[in-house]
């Protein structure tokens, strides 16, 4: 058979053998890696850190809550503009002249002024104060509301995100729903509001996630533990903890050029990941690459008492 | 149980304060990763250097 | 004997082994014929497994028992419990900490298999199945600590969507669906995983341990699992590497 003809290593057992106990050694190991685990927890132990609520975002930050929930309302999120699978807004990221996010389609779409704003508001009890400024807003054209919330977003800015401190001036009803949006908010109902938005039951926490990351405090939060991209933080864990440092290519791309300035970012770096990937895997066929071993001397380390036994035969 | 340790004694290493980070560059890693990397490749070289014990029979 | 034998009995040469037993008896045959016991569970080695470096296959092997031993304690109670209780969180440490043994070990076997070119021989498919199940690992690590329900696994979700979004991954396998992910990190990749070392473990046994790289280049001609790059004569001793083939 031709495949015979390649077989170019001889048998392993042609060079001698001597008695070996594999299950003795399987439950060596065992035991080995048992008492270091149980060590190495009682030790170290694992992180925890509690995670962000919408309440305790929007009580310890309220401007920072209320201009991300007038972003969502005016369309301008990061959310509102992300493209796939979220919404049409953009085209998504391409790799060369490949547009995947594109075609993979909007999958989970999502209408942010709807999800995160108008369908809370309109889901709680509310006085007659707030449920005619609902009224008001649902009723007025695109035009209209795009009026209010671009007023009322500059009168934000310069009021530096502090709801309290923005002058008078005409936003319809915008001021009135985002006010009482920060108060359900703080009050805890919007995390279960956004989560069971799809049903009863449900696990899938896109909509609270969103949310929070179209904010500033979630990410505030991760630069302080070094959790961001240009921190290199996919490889980092919370505290002092060792994280995944098998991620260390992966993150390294985005830190150099032209990762690091390119609109595509993501995508070129996951397509420079799966080139790597295959040629990892496929190392035993890729000439040059699969001679590096025999070039390097630690195989003659590995093989030095072998090899000193054959000279010496 | 050995479980029952940390309820009894508390974690000996609290490795919840703040992480500590060694810059080089563009590169930037934990203490942590460093310390877990630097003792894979300390074993990977013992395992290359230490004898290994010879075998009581040959074949 | 069982089986019905249709071979003429008056014509038959010298016994020669009945093909009976249908599928269930070509499977069993094929099965003995590429794993026999002695091979599947050899109480021998080869003489030239004389280095530490050897050790972590089974170091990886037995720290993934942990791991797996560790989850499953964690799933009798449930994704939360261990923010709740001091055993479930003590259980976490133990799968947190043999992960990272379990990485740790299965990345210097890497190193140490790489460095021996240990894909020689027809070994290319051990290679191939260690790396798919490296790369299983990496992804099941992933879906680990999105399913941890802290604050590592919101900024872990909210990062990585972006990453995979991008080349439209994301589309079907969404980080911030904690129920999707919980399921591929307790389900799917840990029995992908788990299929890919049992075939690696299978491969390694039916194969053999590569032997050392021969110190003399017999043969020049390249090939998918061959060495070709021809090496400098070490020794004026003949040599005698190259032992008959079986």
């Amino acid at each position: 058979m031709r495949r015979r003809t390649r077989d170019a290593e001889p048998d392993p057992y042609s060079f001698g053998a001597r008695p070996y106990d594999l299950v003795k050694e399987f439950t060596i190991a065992m035991v080995v890696v048992l008492a270091l685990t149980f060590a190495l927890a009682a030790v170290f132990s694992s992180p925890d850190d509690k995670p962000l609520t919408i309440a305790a975002w929007a009580k310890a930050d309220p401007g920072d809550f209320t201009t991300t929930a007038l972003a969502e309302l005016d369309g301008s999120s990061l959310t509102a503009g992300y493209g796939p699978p979220y919404n049409a807004a953009a085209n998504g990221q391409k790799l060369g002249p490949l547009s995947l996010a594109k075609a993979a389609g909007v999958t989970h779409p999502i209408d942010t002024a709807q999800a995160f704003v108008l369908g809370p508001l309109g889901s709680a009890p509310q006085s007659a104060q707030v449920a005619a400024a609902l009224s008001t807003y649902d009723s007025a054209s695109a035009d209209q509301q795009g009026k209010w919330t671009s007023v009322y977003s500059d009168a934000l800015t310069k009021a530096n995100g502090d709801p309290t401190k923005v002058a008078a001036g005409d936003y319809g009803p915008v001021p009135i729903l985002l006010g009482q949006l920060l108060v359900q908010a703080q009050a805890g109902s919007l995390d279960g509001v956004l989560l069971s938005e799809g049903g009863f039951y449900q696990s899938d926490y896109t909509l609270p996630l969103l949310f929070l990351a179209d904010g500033s405090d979630l990410a505030a939060k991760a630069s302080a533990d070094h959790l961001t991209g240009t921190q290199w933080g996919m490889m980092n864990e919370t505290g002092n903890f060792p994280g995944q440092a098998w991620l260390w290519l992966y993150t390294f791309w985005y830190q150099i050029s032209p990762y690091d300035h390119s609109a595509n970012a993501d995508a070129l770096v996951m397509g420079t990941m799966a080139l790597l990937v295959l040629l990892f895997v496929f190392v035993p066929f890729i000439p040059g690459l699969r001679s590096i071993p025999r070039l390097l001397p630690v195989y003659r380390l590995i093989w030095r008492r072998h090899y000193r036994e054959r000279r010496e035969s | 149980m050995i479980g029952m340790l940390p309820m009894v004694l508390g974690t000996p290493v609290d490795l919840n304060s703040p992480g500590h980070y060694v810059h080089w560059g563009v590169i930037q890693i934990s203490v942590a990763n460093l310390v877990v990397v630097g003792v894979m490749l300390l074993v990977f070289i013992l395992a290359l250097v230490l004898p290994f014990p010879r075998g009581r029979d040959r074949k | 004997m069982s089986g019905q034998s249709t071979t003429n009995p008056t014509t038959a040469p010298a016994p020669a082994p009945v093909a009976t037993g249908g599928w269930t008896g070509a499977v069993r045959r094929r099965a003995v014929r590429a794993l026999p016991p002695d091979k599947l569970l050899p109480d021998t080695q080869p003489a030239y497994m004389a280095s530490w470096i050897y050790v972590f296959g089974v170091l990886t092997l037995a720290a993934f028992v942990v791991v797996l031993a560790s989850g499953t304690v964690l799933a009798l109670r449930g994704p939360a419990w261990w923010h709740i209780s001091s055993l479930g969180h003590y259980i976490n440490s133990l799968h947190l900490w043999s992960v990272e043994l379990f990485m740790a070990f299965m990345v210097i076997h890497l190193w140490g298999k790489f460095f021996m070119a240990a894909w020689r021989g027809r070994r290319a498919l051990t290679w191939i199945t260690g790396a798919v199940a490296f790369l299983g690992s990496v992804g099941t690590a992933f879906t680990g600590y999105l399913a941890q329900q802290n604050f590592d696994s919101q900024w872990i979700a909210t990062q990585a969507k972006d990453g995979l979004n991008a080349v439209g991954i994301g589309a079907y396998f969404n980080v911030m669906d904690f129920g999707q992910m919980l399921m591929w990190h307790i389900v799917l990749l840990p029995a992908l995983v788990g299929i890919l070392v049992v075939w690696h473990l299978l491969l390694v046994r039916h194969r053999g341990v590569v032997p050392p790289i021969a110190r003399r280049e017999r043969s020049a001609e390249p090939a998918p699992t061959a060495e070709a790059i021809p090496e400098p004569v070490l020794s004026t001793v003949p040599d005698a590497d190259q032992a008959p083939r079986s």
